[in-house]
């Protein structure tokens, strides 16, 4: 428990090491997850008016 | 070669299959780069555990240069031989390349506190990473400024290739000026200044960012190139109720969907 509290205290340093890694895995965990929305949404609607289109001829 | 893949068709269907590789490439070399830089990288001599914070800290910095690289270079390959892929690249790479530079930007702040006693200084180097960050959300507000993508993919173009400037400011900013950054201990000419065990982790982490670059540029590549083929068939397929077709900016502005 001493150990792992102690890796977890960073010699000193958790407020600047974790704060570094959590914004970096927010930041690019963040654009990952719009980009992945985005690209879901853009199959959907181009799927549906493709159908509409093909039903209408 | 380049008109190979000049066809959205072809580039959609090479994509598909590269994609989920690279995602999970990504995703594990990551992860590998996570485990070595927290647990099996050694604390620093000077700077004990907080030198941790460099394994994001420099590869997002490399990011941020290389991924303006590639913005300059497909924006002057999309002024030049007006590449259709070209464009659309540029345009999906930026706001991944502001990411970079953000990451970089605020790790840089929080290792810069307890090694350098201040948040923030502005010398060379911090000064012209945030000119860098400034010129992506410049970028970026540029080529969504117009209603017609093509004329905002030009005037991003432009500011895109002037701003290539900036690489070599930032790159040699800590040779040229005193600054309070260290000089480049990787990327220099002769043998890297840092320990090997300090070097496989940050090399991982490198290419786990470089293949995360790859993956988010292919998904919004794709995202971009289905939501063009959206608008096109909707303006090729508008109900004609008048003689006239629509005029695109019209009915550009009334597709809800198109724009996210």
């Amino acid at each position: 428990m001493s150990a792992l509290g102690g890796y977890f205290a960073m010699g000193g340093y958790a407020a600047f090491v974790w704060p570094a890694y959590a914004l970096t895995a927010a930041v690019l965990g963040g654009l990952a997850l719009h980009s992945w929305q985005r690209y879901r949404k853009s199959v959907r609607v181009l799927e549906r008016l493709q159908q509409q289109l093909g039903s209408r001829r | 070669m380049l008109s190979r893949f000049a066809n959205p068709a072809r580039f959609m269907r090479i994509s598909a299959t590269v994609l989920p590789w690279c995602g999970w490439l990504s995703v594990s070399s990551i992860v590998a780069g996570l485990y070595l830089a927290l647990f099996a990288a050694p604390p620093d001599y000077q700077q004990g555990e907080a030198v941790r914070i460099m394994y994001v800290h420099v590869p997002a910095a490399w990011m941020a240069l290389n991924i303006y690289l590639f913005v300059a270079v497909a924006s002057g390959i999309a002024l030049v031989w007006r590449h259709p892929l070209a464009e659309i690249a540029a345009r999906a790479a930026a706001p991944i390349g502001a990411a970079f530079t953000f990451v970089c930007l605020t790790t840089g702040s929080l290792w810069g506190r307890p090694m350098w006693g201040t948040w923030w200084v502005w010398d060379a180097r911090l000064t012209s990473v945030l000119v860098l960050f400034f010129l992506y959300l410049g970028y970026i507000a540029l080529v969504n400024a117009f209603d017609d993508p093509g004329r905002g993919g030009r005037a991003g173009s432009v500011l895109a290739l002037v701003g290539v400037v900036n690489l070599p400011i930032i790159k040699f900013s800590v040779d040229w000026w005193n600054t309070l950054h260290q000089p480049a201990s990787v990327l220099r000419f002769g043998k890297p200044t840092i320990a090997t065990s300090m070097l496989v982790p940050l090399l991982v982490m490198a290419v786990g960012f470089m293949l995360l670059f790859a993956t988010l540029l292919v998904v919004r590549m794709r995202a971009e190139l289905n939501e063009r083929k959206t608008l096109a068939l909707r303006l090729n397929n508008a109900p004609t109720s008048a003689t006239a077709r629509p005029r695109p900016d019209r009915a550009a502005s009334a597709q809800p969907a198109s724009v996210p």
